[in-house]
């Protein structure tokens, strides 16, 4: 009778630790290195987060088979970040509770900074992937944060490089849409101060609501202003829309952009992309590196890798090179060794290092434009990327912010 | 000058008016006829956008726009007879946090089907342009999206005010107890509305995919448009509703044209605006089994 009681109650006991699942007392009985990773799956940027998970998974992946970091292996534990509070809340658990030794992720600037300052306060590393804001590696930086994804000062050169090459600066008037937040707000302004320094003329910047869809009362406005190029600040699903509108109403003024994600440019649709933009990486890029890379997520997913799952790849990839260099899951060893400038392969031509100063990664970008009609194979290969930017002959820093324009101190 | 642009803006709002007016007139029916606010509306959008570009791939565009709505109908039917009809007497709360429930299932089921990336999607090269009467600038997709609107919205009005389907919905709306007297069941109306109201939201859906982008949380996006439009217009009227979405366009093209950061807090200033002045909507009827 005991003996049934007995085995009737550690029945219910593992059932109800099923039921609850108590992650954090499983998983600390492992001696595996645990990474906090937040990053949007629902909301705007959402489709973009699911790229980013699919890059991190295969990153794991290829380190664990390989023997893992130490001889341990790596656990990702890949979360919804939500919003910038929930985002927060999540970061200080996976600290805490979850035994995650660094924290990575994120595309979302605002979430991004609440959990730099979650960071901060525990002393812990955060990489910040993909976001990119200059706030945050700029006046808002901090010493425990190391920022992956490039600058805005840095899009708006690699898609400038191309405007001024086909002469869409100089003494010509652009009139401008941008994306009324945080990130928007900084695009506009680096857009202006590159505008202004090449000789051109700015005749209008009109705001746009996150949350706007229907674009026609702009495309009046455009039309009415009869500018030489529309150069866009915008983001996320307001791009694609953007594009997309801009197309249907045929109106016949050359476009530009300072931000769009390739997950957004194949979702423009057939014939309805034009202009020229910039990327931090593409899945066309001639290195050993890139091409297995793209193989082997193409295999998996079906399709092509959008520039979040390379960032989130190479951005394990160079947190698993820093603990075995240091040997140690150390932050203030982690962090001496990336202020060591030391080089980093980012599957580009050229490789990568974060500026001691103000943790950024160093690294190549790109213009891309649309293929003329009837070029592309399929419906992931109508874009065309140009050469990185900067040319190989010039140092990578040049398109970054100098010190003195950057107001970062730790 | 200056006034001949702000026209144009005006213009441009009555034509985004009708835009609105396929989603928000389905979700005023269903509210009117069953009592309740059908939040999971915006979701049957969003099918009709993806249904609408798989049947694409098959047979084109024109059959899309045909084919997806008469699927999403169909899938009203089951929505109708499984999940609404329980809640047409419950107190409204509870048809609230359900359809809330709905609309979050539905947007997951997309994702898991179709992936949280955005689908491309786009239109016949020969409906793209601009079309220019007087010096005012149209897009030629939109004005047959406009014109295809004016037959559906003739269609609902023939059929509520001119047959006798329409006399049972109509008097179906005030006083249902009478109806029931009557030896009517009202059921079966409630289903043929059901299906015509998320149809129509299913149209919108396989109309707006070209010209907007085709992503999982789509519908949630619009079920608030369209919710604004239907309580400014008020409950129970026809032409409330479409004379609340025509002016919400216009106030939105307006607002845009001298403060175009306040674009999109526009409508919400003209609900609390109509509602502080007149509670029950623009035309809103006095209903009974509301009050």
């Amino acid at each position: 009778m005991t003996n049934r009681r007995n085995v009737l109650k550690a029945g219910a006991a593992a059932a109800g630790a099923l039921v609850l699942g108590f992650p954090a007392i499983v998983r600390s009985q492992s001696d595996k290195i645990k990474i906090g990773h937040l990053t949007p799956l629902t909301g705007f940027l959402g489709a973009l987060g699911e790229y980013a998970v699919m890059g991190i998974k295969i990153a794991a992946e290829e380190i664990n088979r390989a023997g893992g970091v130490m001889g341990r292996q790596l656990d990702v534990m890949s979360e919804d970040s939500v919003n910038p509070a929930t985002a927060a809340t999540k970061a200080q658990r996976m600290l805490e509770r979850d035994g995650a030794t660094v924290l990575m992720g994120e595309i979302n600037s605002a979430s991004a900074q609440t959990i730099m300052q979650v960071a901060a306060r525990n002393k812990r590393l955060f990489m910040s992937i993909g976001a990119r804001s200059d706030v945050l590696r700029g006046k808002n930086c901090n010493r425990y944060t190391f920022h992956v994804d490039i600058p805005v000062a840095v899009m708006v050169n690699a898609a400038g490089q191309a405007l001024l090459r086909d002469g869409l600066v100089k003494g010509k008037r652009i009139f401008s849409l941008t994306a009324d937040y945080l990130f928007g707000h900084d695009l506009s302004k680096a857009a202006k101060n590159f505008f202004a320094a090449n000789g051109g003329t700015h005749i209008g910047d009109e705001l746009v609501a996150t949350d706007v869809t229907d674009f026609s009362p702009y495309m009046l406005k455009i039309r009415q202003a009869k500018p030489d190029l529309v150069a866009t600040n915008l983001a996320g699903n307001q791009v694609t829309n953007f594009v997309k509108q801009y197309a249907e109403f045929g109106l016949p003024y050359a476009i530009a952009g300072f931000n769009l994600n390739t997950a957004d440019a194949w979702a423009a649709g057939d014939g309805n992309l034009a202009g020229i933009w910039p990327t931090v990486w593409h899945h066309e890029l001639d290195t050993p590196g890139s091409k297995a890379f793209v193989a082997e997520f193409t295999k998996r997913h079906g399709k092509p890798p959008e520039n979040h799952a390379w960032i989130e790849y190479v951005s394990l990839k160079i947190m698993a090179q820093a603990m075995n260099a240091t040997k140690s899951t150390d932050t203030d060893k982690l962090i001496a060794y990336f202020e060591s400038q030391a080089e980093f392969d980012l599957l580009k031509a050229r490789k990568g290092y974060f500026r001691s100063w103000d943790h950024q990664l160093i690294q190549e970008a790109y213009p891309f434009t649309v293929k003329p009609k009837g070029q592309a194979k399929d419906k992931w290969d109508f874009l065309q990327f140009g050469a990185a930017v900067p040319a190989a002959n010039q140092p990578l820093e040049v398109i970054n912010p100098a010190k003195e324009q950057n107001a970062c101190v730790f | 000058m200056q006034l001949l642009f702000l026209l144009e803006q005006v213009v441009n709002g009555l034509v985004l008016g009708g835009y609105y007016l396929l989603i928000a007139l389905g979700l005023s029916l269903i509210f009117s006829v069953g009592g309740v606010v059908n939040l999971a509306h915006g979701a049957f959008y969003a099918f009709g956008a993806y249904i609408s570009l798989e049947i694409a791939k098959q047979l084109g565009f024109g059959p899309s726009v045909v084919l997806s709505p008469v699927a999403v109908a169909m899938l009203g039917i089951l929505f109708e007879r499984f999940v609404l009809r329980r809640f047409y007497t419950a107190d409204p709360i509870l048809s609230l946090l359900v359809t809330f429930g709905l609309a979050m299932v539905a947007e997951q089921l997309i994702r898991i089907v179709w992936g949280a990336a955005p689908l491309p999607a786009s239109m016949p090269a020969g409906f793209k342009g601009q079309v220019i009467v007087g010096d005012f600038l149209f897009s030629r997709y939109r004005l047959m999206l406009l014109a295809v609107v004016a037959v559906v919205l003739t269609g609902i009005w023939l059929l509520l005010h001119k047959t006798s389907f329409g006399r049972v919905v109509r008097a179906g709306i005030q006083r249902p107890d009478m109806v029931a007297a009557l030896g009517i069941r009202l059921q079966p109306y409630m289903t043929a509305i059901v299906m015509l109201g998320v149809g129509m939201a299913a149209l919108g859906g396989a109309l707006f995919a070209p010209i907007t982008i085709v992503h999982p949380a789509m519908g949630a996006e619009i079920i608030i448009v369209a919710f604004v439009v239907v309580v400014i217009g008020g409950l129970g009227s026809f032409w409330g509703v479409v004379l609340a979405a025509l002016l919400v366009g216009v106030v939105r093209g307006v607002t845009i044209h001298f403060a175009p950061a306040a674009g999109e807090a526009s409508m919400y200033v003209l609900m609390f605006l109509v509602l502080l002045f007149r509670p029950r909507g623009l035309l809103g009827e006095r209903i009974e089994k509301f009050e």
